[in-house]
């Protein structure tokens, strides 16, 4: 049984539409992260899982149960806010053990529950702080902990390291992940960052202008994005896009890349992902999508699809991160980013020798920003 | 020192030296009236007659204070004005928590609890705080008639009470804006419900603002003489009004410095409001966000 199901959420406010006939489901244990860019609508189908924002049409249902008119107290969820929501007039202790408090659990139960979330997240020396005497990283672990008292039925996270620097973000996003496997519990967790979505999650929803763009694992959505914008938004830095032009007829299709100044390429594509749809759209542009990673020096072996193609580009702009180096190079009508490795000597108006992983590469419609192949 | 770097040159000084000069005698000027009915208060009649009203007593006396506590007349009654303090204290006292309690729950209404026409009904209710006395004093008499509470206490706390909580409110709904509503969220989550959240989260948080609620609302309905003279009889009178009948009273020769006394009493409580809680209120009217 799905531990959490919303069937055809709509939500208006006033004329505008913030949610578009949104359906999703997740079982028990799973770790499911809405992520999109903000005023996607992934904020308010978390205000609507949790009750405190009425739906305009659909249902909800929480363990087979249908929810959708229940306040946020009957649902049995809990909830860690972007901004923490500690209490502020009352101490770590107090905090973590309210919402038991609330619901008439006995003071031996409640002071029980409070040491063992105390202990999992080590908090145990500040429960007898203010909120307002704690770092930002010790709030999240109190809004955390908060949470983990109650031992609910389903978990949401409102973006909930978005307020903390950026090492002790990766920190608690490892936390989370750990906490996740510890406890098995069912998490509905928002962010707008898409790493974030790709380390923690079990499955990403992918959402604009209040749709669900795309529902799949991280892999999936990475791999294989349904359009466009799934693929410019997931991954980073953020896939290549190509014009080309589809070229075909007799047996395997290519692409023509043209470069001003620049030899025209002719890529491959691969047999292995051909569709059908492909052949309506012989002799018409189309885009090519190629992730930074796809691309890689001449030296490097490539086990996927054959050799690569090569290529000699005009490199633009040498960024190094340290882990590896990040090179603009001219390709078709733009430009590109590919991902090397920190050993690479290039230098900014030299040229260099790539190969291209065809088989990873991704093609859209240009109309539609549909995927093609 | 102030935090602020001068110029040092002699005719900078010069400059600063005579502004502060005009601020001094701009205050001093200011605090005039008060020095003069302390002294006056505290000089036996015959210091006073002469005319030389900022002359020190020569025999600093308290007998004009207890003569106007205990047995100046007012009116036809000659008992001072210590009743009517007290009267006074009767009707500010529930007057103000009442208005107070109730403008917070409406602050709080109002803002985490958001309802189709909550800004409108805000905005009328803000019309509160602009309606001259005067213009209700007939319809509210008529009111008081119909509930049978013309002339007494009850009567004037409930029409102080009605005349607060438009300040009252919006003292407390621009408080609570401010508080984050993911606290009253995530209350909800925990299971709390409506009083329960505004007892539990909000009202711990309120301190500020209920100083300055307090604060406003007791020298308003304190100072208050309209309605006191109008919805008032003679064993509820407030000190106001009580202060005007004996100031007005015309038998014998007029005691100026039982006069000075008798005002002197009338205002020491907001007087040593605003010295206590006077930082309060400000510190409460400028009261930034709560963080969560």
């Amino acid at each position: 049984m799905a531990a959490l199901e919303i069937n055809n959420v709509c939500k208006d406010f006033g004329s505008e539409q913030v949610l578009k006939d949104v359906s999703l489901a997740i079982d028990s244990g799973e770790f499911l992260i809405l992520v999109g860019p903000s005023g996607c609508g992934k904020s308010t189908l978390m205000n609507a899982i949790a009750g405190l924002e009425p739906v305009t049409t659909g249902e909800i249902r929480i363990a087979g149960e249908n929810v959708t008119w229940q306040t946020p107290a009957e649902r049995d969820i809990a909830m860690v806010f972007q901004s923490y929501a500690l209490y502020p007039s009352m101490t770590v202790r107090q905090n973590i053990s309210f919402g038991l408090e609330m619901r008439k659990v006995p003071k031996a139960e409640r002071e029980a529950a409070v040491e063992r979330v105390a202990e999992l997240l080590q908090i145990a020396h500040l429960l007898e702080r203010k909120p307002s005497q704690l770092s930002g990283g010790q709030r999240q672990r109190v809004a955390m902990g908060r949470a983990l008292a109650r031992e609910p039925k389903v978990y949401l996270f409102d973006e909930p390291l978005s307020n903390l620097d950026a090492k002790l973000r990766v920190d608690m996003r490892t936390e989370i992940k750990k906490l996740h496997q510890r406890l098995g519990t069912t998490i509905v967790y928002v962010t707008h960052d898409q790493i974030e979505a790709m380390t923690l999650a079990d499955c990403i929803a992918v959402m604009r202008d209040g749709r669900i763009l795309q529902l799949g694992s991280p892999d999936e959505v990475y791999n294989d994005p349904v359009d466009l914008f799934v693929a410019g938004f997931m991954g980073s830095p953020s896939m290549n896009f190509i014009s080309a032009t589809l070229m075909g007829g007799s047996g395997a299709y290519r692409l023509r890349v043209e470069t001003p100044e620049e030899e025209t390429l002719e890529l491959p594509w691969p047999r292995e992902r051909e569709t059908p749809a492909l052949a309506g759209k012989v002799g018409e542009r189309v885009i090519l999508g190629l992730r930074p990673e796809h691309f890689t020096e001449d030296d490097a072996r490539l086990s996927e699809y054959d050799e690569g193609v090569a290529l000699t580009p005009h490199i633009t702009v040498v960024e190094p991160t340290g882990a590896d180096i990040l090179l603009q190079l001219k390709l078709g009508d733009g430009e590109a980013t590919a991902r090397v490795g920190p050993k690479c000597r290039v230098k900014a108006g030299e040229r260099l020798t790539l190969r291209i992983d065809m088989g990873r590469a991704v093609m859209f419609d240009r109309e539609t920003e549909k995927r093609l192949a | 020192m102030d935090n602020v770097i001068r110029r040092r040159t002699p005719g900078a000084r010069l400059g600063r030296a005579m502004l502060y000069a005009v601020l001094l005698l701009a205050a001093l000027f200011y605090l005039l009236p008060l020095a003069v009915m302390l002294i006056t208060s505290v000089k036996p009649l015959a210091e006073i007659t002469p005319g030389t009203l900022l002359s020190l007593p020569r025999e600093p006396t308290l007998a004009p204070w207890a003569k106007a506590w205990g047995e100046a007349c007012t009116g036809m009654r000659c008992e001072g004005i210590g009743v009517y303090f007290f009267n006074s204290i009767a009707i500010v006292v529930p007057a103000v928590l009442i208005s107070t309690a109730i403008g917070a729950l409406n602050g709080y209404a109002l803002t985490k609890w958001r309802f189709k026409g909550s800004e409108l009904l805000f905005a009328l209710m803000l019309f509160g705080c602009f309606i001259p006395f005067q213009v209700v004093l007939l319809p509210m008499a008529q009111t008081l008639g119909w509930l049978g509470l013309s002339s007494s206490r009850a009567g004037l706390i409930l029409v102080h009470v009605i005349f607060g909580i438009a300040f009252t409110t919006l003292f407390f709904r621009n408080f609570y804006v401010a508080v984050p509503t993911e606290l009253v969220s995530a209350a909800k989550l925990d299971g709390a419900g409506f009083f329960r959240i505004f007892w539990r989260i909000l009202l711990p948080v309120s301190a500020p603002i209920i100083v300055v609620s307090v604060i406003w609302q007791f020298t308003q309905i304190w100072n208050d003489f309209l309605f006191g003279v109008a919805f008032s009889a003679h064993n509820t009178q407030p000190v106001t009004v009580a202060l005007n009948n004996l100031v007005n009273t015309s038998t014998g020769a007029r005691e100026y410095n039982v006069d000075m006394a008798a005002a002197m009493i009338a205002a020491l409580p907001t007087l040593i409001v605003y010295v206590l809680a006077g930082k309060y209120f400000v510190r409460g009217l400028t009261a930034g966000s709560v963080k969560g």
